[in-house]
């Protein structure tokens, strides 16, 4: 490849991730606050008013044990819904087609999709990290465990965001799967609680949950505890971002939802 | 160098709708190349496989060389498209689509600022850079769609019915500029449902009809194909029935107005001396209907009923 093409996929790229960065913040109300003032409420009644009642998460004190659960939890909503609603918009309102006819490759079209997924993730999380500051001390156990597990985490959920937008044809699409799958996975993933509390059926049936892995790599990086192998989990992070890039990669070249 | 070589082009949609039905096509560097068709013809489709916007069942398609199946990239470069349909991101200023779709064809970020700047000004938008799209007018949305297929200037520029919805003035305002870029190499293609446009504007035309191509040739030649033109004349005097002219069909329309069939073999002048002689004075004279248009309707008839 010449390095006049490099250059011009790379601004392709950055072209992709600067307007995607121009809407999360043109829409900053919808992008950045819910998620901080959700997190603020969790911390005022999960760890003001009923963490105080039950005193320590595995052998941590319940608002520290909380905090990188509900950083996560925001990382992986919030990485989701940028890239399944922009994606699913361009497509809906056809500037979609701005990109379609440009000579951009496939894999850069998804490449850039997802990060602009993952700055929101990023951005949305470092927000709600300050939040936490304001309620409880955060310590720093391993710092590249922490970047690599957010990092990761936010790719894998903003593939999976371009995917659910490739196949929506409505809007009600684009909120079905983080209404009925993201939430649920989330919740039992471990933000509020160690499986350990959990009778051993539902420890084994947790374990099948990605996102209890992801939530406790990164628990891990603060606290040094971790519910999973974190090896493990760094590897399922990694099988599933190989995984849903290739999907993502298929249906952009056959069209899906694109083409006729 | 042929622009556009299309070679035995078929879409089937999943529906089972066949259309394009094997068509043949080329389109000349430097032509400005009228593509016409009633609603439903393929045009939309053609233009659509020719930007991949739409995949094709079977056949070729090459773009001033570049096979569209081997050569994806290059020849996605060489093509600017206007839509039909309005595509234009709402909530975006005129400025950031343009320099963002720079951006997609890898234009570094300050030549882009220039061009936009350029075009802008040239489609008389550059006072409504910082506006967004959705607070332009229809005429305006369709200028930046302009502005925009041209911010990597391309060698070749689609337009599918750019100046629908447009008034007058701003119409030909756009015919000039497109006149221009024309005249500076621009290769166009341009789809239209006003006549007169195509006819104004373009050398060479195919007629696209049920997936087919019903006529392919060169403007003035396809004109004069036509063997005979209808005249609506306007008598100063009050006329109670037709004039009888030797030689010629007249048909009375009202007190005032008069329709003459005239054919290749005759003259407009052996007409005026008739009326002339009858002492009926013509004091305007246009064509029934626009010269284009009639082979049209004739060449949708004609393979509408061979269908």
């Amino acid at each position: 490849m010449s390095t006049s093409v490099v250059r011009a996929r790379w601004i392709g790229f950055q072209t992709i991730i600067l307007r995607e960065f121009g809407r999360i913040l043109r829409i900053w109300g919808q992008t950045i606050v819910p998620s901080a003032v959700t997190a603020a409420l969790y911390f005022v009644i999960f760890g003001t008013l009923i963490g105080r009642r039950i005193g320590q998460m595995d052998g941590v004190d319940y608002m520290q044990y909380i905090a990188p659960g509900l950083i996560m939890m925001a990382v992986i909503t919030n990485a989701y819904a940028n890239v399944s609603s922009s994606f699913f918009g361009a497509k809906f309102q056809r500037f979609l087609e701005e990109i379609s006819v440009s000579p951009m490759p496939d894999w850069l079209v998804v490449l850039g999709y997802v990060g602009g997924g993952v700055l929101r993730g990023l951005l949305v999380g470092l927000a709600v990290t300050i939040i936490s500051l304001v309620f409880t001390h955060l310590p720093v156990h391993h710092v590249l465990v922490i970047l690599a597990a957010v990092l990761l985490t936010a790719v894998v959920f903003s593939l999976a965001g371009f995917i659910n937008g490739v196949f929506a044809k409505n809007f009600d699409q684009v909120n079905w799967i983080p209404t009925f799958i993201l939430t649920p996975l989330t919740y039992f993933g471990g933000v509020f609680y160690s499986i350990n509390l959990l009778p051993p059926w539902a420890q084994s049936l947790s374990h099948a949950n990605p996102v209890l892995h992801m939530v406790n790599a990164f628990r891990y990086g603060f606290l040094g505890r971790s519910d999973v192998n974190v090896v493990l989990a760094f590897a399922i992070m990694l099988g599933a971002a190989v995984i849903l890039f290739g999907v993502a990669l298929t249906l952009m070249r056959r069209g899906t939802g694109l083409r006729d | 160098m042929q622009a556009l070589e299309v070679r035995n082009l078929v879409k089937q949609y999943r529906n089972g709708v066949q259309a394009l039905k094997g068509i043949d096509l080329n389109v000349a560097q430097g032509d400005f190349f009228a593509l016409l068709g009633p609603n439903g013809a393929g045009k939309s489709t053609l233009i659509g496989i020719c930007t991949s916007l739409v995949n094709k069942t079977s056949g070729s398609l090459k773009v001033f060389g570049h096979d569209l199946d081997t050569e994806l990239e290059a020849a996605k470069a060489c093509i600017g498209v206007v839509p039909q349909e309005l595509n234009l991101n709402q909530f975006e200023t005129c400025e950031t689509i343009v320099v963002n779709q720079a951006g997609f064809y890898g234009i570094p970020r300050r030549l882009a600022h220039e061009r936009a700047e350029k075009y802008l000004n040239q489609l008389s938008l550059w006072d409504k850079r910082h506006k967004m799209a959705r607070t332009l007018s229809g005429g305006m949305k369709r200028r930046l769609m302009i502005a925009r297929a041209l911010m990597h200037e391309p060698r070749l520029l689609i337009l599918d019915e750019p100046t629908a919805g447009v008034d007058i003035e701003i119409r030909r305002s756009m015919w000039d500029f497109l006149r221009e870029l024309n005249e500076g190499g621009t290769t166009i293609i341009l789809t239209t449902h006003y006549l007169e446009e195509a006819e104004t504007l373009c050398r060479n035309i195919a007629i696209i009809d049920r997936g087919r191509i019903a006529e392919a040739d060169r403007m003035d030649r396809l004109l004069l194909k036509l063997h005979t033109e209808s005249f609506v004349l306007s008598v100063r005097s009050p006329l109670a029935a037709a004039p009888s002219i030797a030689g010629y069909e007249v048909r009375w329309v009202d007190a005032h107005t008069l329709e003459v069939e005239i054919s290749k073999t005759q003259t407009l002048n052996e007409v005026f001396s008739q009326l002339t002689a009858s002492g009926i004075e013509v004091v305007s004279m246009r064509n029934k209907v626009n010269r284009l248009e009639e082979i049209f309707m004739r060449l949708v008839d004609k393979s509408g009923s061979a269908a």
